[in-house]
C-alpha cells in the first residue's frame, strides 16, 4: 500500500516539485510554513488541481499520468476542506448520505452508526449544517469523507478554521479516530502540536518540496532538521502504562528503553500512549543524583551535538531504542565533556501526555 | 371586461409563459457559462446581453422587425423554406420577447450561480458527484432563489412590454394585441372605464408575483440561519 507521487507545478512566484513514494499507512502529516504547497499538493491529489506535469499512483490505481487524468469524481478519496463545507440545503444525515449513495455499485459500503458514534454526531442527525457549532460541522465533514472508504482521507488543516477549545475537542475525536479506523489519512497542518499527537510519519515541506519523510519520533529528533531546534524541541517517546501508584497518583509508563513516572493518567493498564518531553526539561549530569525531586532519571549515551545559538546547544540522546533531546548551555557541554559518545545522566524534568 | 380585452389577457400570458420558459432553458446554460468562464471577452457578451436594459424599447423593436421580416436575414430564410416571415406573428413576439427579458432572467441567474462559489462544487467532487450529478445536486436547490427571481422577473417584464410588441407584432387584435397595448388603445379611444378594467388586473397581478418573489426569498434565507 503506498503513494507513488511525481508532481510539477509552476506558478508566477509559486513552484512545487516533488517526488516521492510513500507507504499508506495511519495518519502522514504534511507539514511546512504556510504557502510551502502543502494545499496543492493535496489538491493535487484529490484532482481539484491539474499539475503542469503529473504522476500519481495510489495503491493499484493510476489516477495520473502524461496522458490520463482521472477526474475527482473518480479518484477513492476523501477530502475534508479547511471548512466543514457541508451542503446548506441537506440535513447532516442528508450530508453523511450524499457520497454514499453515489459509490459505485459492489463498493463496500460502511455503516453509518459506528462511525457516527465514534465522532459523536448521533444526536445531529437531523439537524440543518447551519445550526452546528464549528466543530460539530467538522466532525460531520469527517463522517462524511470517511463513509466513502476511501483508500485515502485528505485533510487540508481541517482544525484552523476552530477557536481553541473546539480544536483540543476535535483533535481528541481524530486521536480515537486514528485509532479505530484502518483508513489511511494524509494531514495537512502548520501546527507542530498536530503532528506531535496525531502523526505516525511526517511530511517536512519546505518552498515547494519535500525536505524530509519518516517517522515522526525520528524527524523531532533529527538535528539537521529545524524541528529539533528552538525552545520547542522535544522527543516523541510511544510507551505503554504499565502500573498506578495510588499512593501518590502517579502512573508509570515503560518504552523501549526505559520507563517514566508521571502524574495519574486516567488510563485503564496497558493503554498505549505517547509522551512529550521538551529538550529544555531535559539536564544533564555526569554521575546519577541521588537526593533529588527528579523522578526520571536514565543513563544515556551521546549521540549527536548541534549548536542552537552562541550559548546553547542541543544535545541527542540514546537510551535503548528511545531518543531525547536536551539543550543545555556550551559552556556546561564543554565543562562536562559532552560529546559524541560519552555516557551520561539525563534528568527528565517534566512529561506531558500527548494522546 | 369585453371579448377582446379578454382575448389580449390571454395572449399575454401566454406569451409571458413562454417567454419564461424558454428564458430558463437557454438562459440556464448561459448563465452558468457566464458564472464561471474565465474568457477575457466575456465582458463584450455580458454587455451585449445587458442592452435590452438601456435600449429604447422601440429600437430594440425596430431591428427585430427588419430581421424578422420578409427582407430581413431570418424572415427571408423563413419565407425562402417556404413558411412566413416573422413579421406581425404570435412567434416574432416571442423571439422579441425573449430578447427584450434576457437580461432579467440571465443577470440574477448569473449572481446566484457565482454567489454559490467553487467550494461547494468541488466539495461534491471529492464525494463522487459527477458534473452533470453536481449541477443538479447542488447547484441547483442553492441557486433556488435566483431561479424565482429570474423566472418572476422574467414573466413580469414581459407581461408589460410594449414597444417592441408594438413594433414586431403589429396591434392585431385576437393574435398579437396584448394587454398594454389593448389599454393604450382604449385611453386613445377616451374609454377610461375599459382601460381601468385590465390595468388594475395588471397592477394586481404584478404585485403579487413581485409579493411571491420576496415572500419566498425570504423564507428561504431564514430556513438557511
Amino acid at each position: 500500500m503506498s503513494i507513488e507521487l511525481r508532481l510539477r507545478v509552476e506558478r508566477t512566484g509559486f513552484n512545487l516539485d516533488v517526488d516521492l513514494q510513500v507507504p499508506t499507512r495511519g495518519v502522514t502529516a504534511v507539514f511546512g510554513p504556510s504557502g510551502c504547497g502543502k494545499t496543492t499538493l493535496l489538491r493535487a491529489l484529490a484532482g481539484l488541481e491539474r499539475p503542469q506535469a503529473g504522476f500519481i499512483r495510489v495503491n493499484e490505481a493510476l489516477w495520473q499520468d502524461a496522458d490520463r487524468f482521472v477526474p475527482p469524481h473518480r479518484r477513492a478519496v476523501g477530502y475534508v476542506f479547511q471548512e466543514a463545507s457541508l451542503f446548506p440545503h441537506l440535513s447532516v444525515r442528508g450530508n453523511l448520505d450524499y457520497g454514499r449513495r453515489r459509490l459505485p455499485r459492489g463498493a463496500p459500503r460502511s455503516p453509518i452508526d459506528p462511525l457516527v458514534r465514534l465522532l459523536g454526531i448521533e444526536q445531529l442527525l437531523d439537524r440543518a449544517p447551519a445550526q452546528l457549532s464549528g466543530g460539530e460541522a467538522q466532525r460531520v465533514a469527517i463522517a462524511r469523507a470517511l463513509l466513502l472508504r476511501p483508500q485515502l482521507l485528505l485533510l487540508d488543516e481541517p482544525l484552523s478554521a476552530l477557536d481553541e477549545p473546539r480544536k483540543q475537542e476535535l483533535l481528541h475525536y481524530l486521536a480515537s479516530l486514528q485509532r479505530e479506523t484502518d483508513i489511511p489519512m494524509l494531514y495537512v497542518t502548520h501546527s507542530r502540536d498536530e503532528v506531535a499527537r496525531l502523526s505516525d510519519h511526517l511530511m517536512l515541506m519546505e518552498a515547494g518540496r519535500v525536505v524530509a519523510y519518516g517517522p515522526t519520533g525520528e524527524l523531532f529528533a533529527r538535528l539537521d532538521l529545524p524541528l529539533a531546534h528552538g525552545g520547542r524541541a522535544e522527543a516523541i517517546v510511544e510507551g505503554v502504562i504499565v502500573a498506578h501508584d495510588r499512593e501518590y497518583s502517579l502512573s508509570r509508563v515503560d518504552f523501549p528503553g526505559g520507563n517514566f513516572v508521571l502524574a495519574r493518567q486516567d488510563l485503564p493498564l496497558g493503554s498505549r500512549v505517547r509522551l512529550q518531553v521538551l529538550a529544555k526539561d531535559v539536564s544533564l549530569t555526569l554521575q546519577r543524583q541521588g537526593e533529588t525531586s527528579i523522578l526520571n532519571i536514565f543513563e544515556a549515551r551521546v549521540e549527536a551535538l548541534a549548536e542552537e545559538n552562541a550559548s546553547q546547544v542541543m544535545v541527542r540522546l540514546r537510551l535503548g531504542d528511545t531518543v531525547l533531546l536536551s539543550r543545555i548551555t556550551r559552556k556546561s557541554a564543554a565543562s562536562l565533556g559532552i560529546v559524541p559518545g560519552a555516557t551520561v545522566f539525563a534528568q527528565v524534568k517534566g512529561v506531558a501526555l500527548l494522546s | 371586461m369585453q371579448a377582446p380585452d379578454i382575448d389580449a389577457l390571454l395572449i399575454t400570458l401566454r406569451l409571458a409563459l413562454l417567454t419564461t420558459l424558454i428564458l430558463l432553458l437557454i438562459g440556464t446554460p448561459f448563465a452558468w457559462w457566464l458564472a464561471r468562464s474565465r474568457w477575457r471577452f466575456r465582458f463584450l457578451v455580458e454587455a451585449l446581453v445587458a442592452m435590452p436594459l438601456v435600449l429604447p424599447p422601440t429600437v430594440l423593436g425596430f431591428y427585430l422587425l427588419i430581421l424578422l421580416g420578409p427582407h430581413g436575414p431570418i424572415g427571408g430564410l423563413m419565407e425562402a423554406l417556404g413558411g412566413h416571415s416573422l413579421a406581425f406573428t404570435f412567434s416574432g413576439l416571442v423571439i422579441g420577447s425573449v430578447v427584450y427579458s434576457m437580461p432579467f432572467v440571465v443577470q440574477p441567474l448569473q449572481s446566484a450561480f457565482q454567489a454559490i462559489g467553487e467550494r461547494p462544487l468541488e466539495v461534491a467532487a471529492t464525494l463522487r458527484a459527477s458534473p452533470l450529478d453536481r449541477f443538479f445536486s447542488v447547484v441547483l436547490p442553492l441557486a433556488r432563489p435566483g431561479f424565482l427571481t429570474a423566472a418572476v422577473l422574467g414573466f413580469a417584464h414581459t407581461l408589460g412590454e410594449f414597444g417592441v410588441v408594438l413594433m414586431v407584432g403589429g396591434n392585431i387584435p385576437g393574435s398579437t394585441q396584448v394587454v398594454s397595448i389593448a389599454i393604450y388603445n382604449h385611453v386613445e379611444a377616451l374609454e377610461y372605464a375599459q382601460a381601468h378594467q385590465v390595468a388594475v388586473l395588471l397592477l394586481a397581478l404584478s404585485f403579487v408575483l413581485l409579493l411571491l418573489v420576496y415572500g419566498l426569498n425570504r423564507r428561504a434565507a431564514l430556513l438557511r440561519s
